[in-house]
């Protein structure tokens, strides 16, 4: 009896162990394989309505879903922050035949070097870096970000009245580290003066540190924050209550705080995908790298148009954008 | 640069920000205390703060009533902590494994209804800070300690109820039984199973007030993997506080300030990397723990399974 107990015990358990992971599954049904139908997949660290990074690639593949229609399906694994279940998905994806494999993570690097050699045909797409690993099927995607990050800088550099400037940053590194360092360059293109704060908090999900590290820059004197990642939301309520001013990254973020987000830094990584697509049609499986712009449009800064901002800082934004774009500002 | 942390400013600011990083795991380490002292160790305190916050963030985000946010996340914490009792203590499954299958299931649980039932981040209306009048005048110390939201208010009230429930009362006798020698327990007529049972489940309820702490009081938002580790700190600062409430305090208000002080030096732009900076809590308490673990020896029968014999 004991015995018997046990076992129910274990079964039990491996059913819940089966259950807390399931939802990272993929969420459509397997799709008929049509010739014409082109299928991707997609892996990403988290959740694809994050506000953030995973959200920027879910959005991406809504665009081109509306412009395909039935010629291309799509399925996705999210919540895929351990790195050897990403590569258990991208793995079973590539088994089963999709086309084009992405990997949005920087993270997934070493996984997508080692199992695309096995998948000669599959396409595997992997951001945001620019490391293609000298495989003829994987394509490498990154966002300049510091461009995004400088335009939203220098509209904080023009908004600031305390001039103190507060940066919630994740860990200092890929993504993040290039739009904290554009932010903190186009603060200072407008104002050397500005004490712009950074702050890593080591961790992407950690909204309650997030949050005090808002709390933290807005005691010491700043009246604009900005930050990157999804622990953000964290921050972003801190600064609302604050009355201060937030720029965001990544996806855009004026929904969650209508009175606070100035502008965010918009991905569209469809621009990419468009690209990887054509390619893929004449036959070329891989080793280019893409980097998502202002100039091609696989970055755009969406500014919030519910709040009142002065003529001087829309002007100053647009200005920087198109300077941008034509080379004659170089962010740093 | 280094004189610029004592000022009145940064110590305040250190100190309040504690006090919010505190809130969770002071709920959550002292259900995991109860549950150790009766010899249940539960790893599952992460997903049980997980589905609390997820819960309390539902209900409130639907019905606008904190209220019953609260009740539905001590509904959601103790089935949780009930069905860990029925595995570890009716099933005697390891508690280790136990509590790690519960930690994912609560993690995939709260992931998933999330993604169902919401889909979006959203901010609600979560427990407004309460002005105590006046002890929230006093300048500096009313500020810090008198201007917060009523669960950082009930987590500090838990560590001298739980001290008093756990050395002052008959359940807390039987608790320290149960957990220190359980035949003895038992032959002198406590049920060994009901006490843990008992435990297994104030603990569920606790981890999940722990994570609607964070989701409805302190950050007022839901996001997947929110808690970010925090239950499992909270376990660890079981061992740290040996055991005792007042331990666990010094242990989670330690952990939380020296966080809050490492935000304060990166802010400061004291030139130390960040990476250091971030580690700094974790150093400290690792030190703390080597320096203290000789006179923590924890209850002799946790983790082990309790049977009668004959």
């Amino acid at each position: 009896m004991k015995n018997l107990f046990k076992l129910i015990s274990i079964l039990l358990i491996a059913v819940l162990v089966v259950a807390g992971c399931t939802p990272a599954a993929p969420k459509t049904e397997e799709p008929v394989a049509v010739d014409e139908t082109l299928r991707i997949a997609i892996v990403t660290p988290s959740n694809i309505s994050d506000l953030a990074f995973s959200q920027s690639i879910s959005d991406a593949m809504k665009v081109l879903k509306s412009e395909m229609g039935d010629k291309l399906e799509y399925v996705y694994s999210e919540n895929m922050f351990v790195v050897d279940d990403a590569a258990a998905a991208i793995r079973d994806y590539a088994q089963k035949g999709y086309d084009i494999v992405i990997a949005h993570g920087s993270q997934y690097g070493s996984s997508v070097q080692e199992i695309a050699p096995d998948f000669p045909e599959t396409v595997f797409a992997w951001g945001t870096t620019v490391d293609t690993f000298g495989q003829p099927n994987i394509f490498a995607y990154e966002a300049a970000s510091d461009q995004g990050g400088f335009v939203n800088g220098v509209m904080a550099g023009l908004l600031t009245e305390t001039k103190v400037i507060g940066v919630v940053g994740p860990i200092e590194t890929g993504d993040a580290k290039l739009y904290i360092d554009g932010f903190v360059a186009g603060v200072h293109s407008v104002d050397p003066s500005i004490d712009v704060r950074v702050t890593y908090i080591g961790s992407f999900s950690d909204v309650a540190l997030a949050s005090e590290a808002a709390t933290t820059h807005l005691s010491a004197g700043a009246d604009v924050l900005t930050g990157s990642a999804q622990m953000v939301i964290g921050a972003i309520g801190k600064a609302q209550e604050a009355g201060a001013y937030w720029f965001g990254t990544q996806a855009d973020q004026t929904s969650f705080a209508p009175d606070t987000v100035v502008a965010s830094q918009v991905y569209h990584w469809e621009v990419i995908l468009r690209e990887i697509i054509a390619l893929r049609n004449e036959g070329v499986l891989g080793g280019q790298t893409f980097s998502a712009n202002l100039k091609n449009g696989g970055q755009v800064i969406s500014i919030n148009q519910g709040l009142d901002l002065p003529q001087n800082v829309l002007d100053m934004a647009n200005t920087t954008i198109q300077g941008i774009i034509d080379g004659t500002i170089t962010v740093q | 640069m280094i004189s610029d942390l004592f000022t009145a400013t940064v110590l305040i600011g250190i100190i309040s920000s504690g006090i919010r990083l505190a809130t969770p795991y002071l709920f959550a380490s002292i259900g995991e205390m109860f549950g150790q002292r009766s010899g249940v160790l539960n790893l599952g305190v992460e997903g049980q703060m997980l589905l609390g916050a997820f819960t309390a963030y539902y209900i409130v985000l639907r019905t606008g009533n904190l209220f019953l946010a609260i009740l539905g996340a001590i509904a959601v914490g103790a089935l949780m902590g009930l069905a860990m009792g029925f595995v570890t203590i009716q099933l005697q499954a390891t508690q280790g494994i136990a509590g790690i299958g519960f930690y994912l299931f609560g993690m995939g649980m709260s992931n998933l209804l999330f993604e169902k039932l919401i889909g979006v981040v959203e901010n609600i209306n979560g427990f407004p800070a309460v002005k105590i009048p006046l002890l929230g005048d006093i300048p500096v110390i009313g500020e810090i300690f008198f201007q917060q939201n009523l669960l950082v208010y009930l987590a500090f009230l838990l560590v001298p109820i739980a001290w008093f429930v756990l050395n002052k009362t008959t359940l807390g006798l039987k608790i320290r039984a149960v957990g220190e020698n359980p035949a003895a327990a038992d032959s002198l007529g406590v049920s060994v199973v009901r006490v843990r049972y008992f435990t297994v489940i104030l603990g569920g309820i606790l981890s999940s007030i722990a994570g609607a702490s964070l989701s409805v009081a302190l950050l007022n938002v839901f996001q997947q993997n929110m808690t970010a580790g925090q239950g499992f700190i909270a376990v660890a600062l079981v061992y740290f506080g040996s055991w005792r409430p007042f331990g666990i305090l010094a242990g989670a208000l330690l952990f939380s300030m020296v966080n809050a002080l490492q935000l304060w030096i990166q802010v400061l732009g004291i030139p130390i990397p960040s990476e250091l900076a971030v580690m700094m809590p974790y150093i400290l308490t690792i030190l703390v723990l080597t320096l203290s673990l000789s006179k923590g020896k924890g209850p002799s029968a946790l983790t082990k399974a309790f049977e009668r014999e004959g």
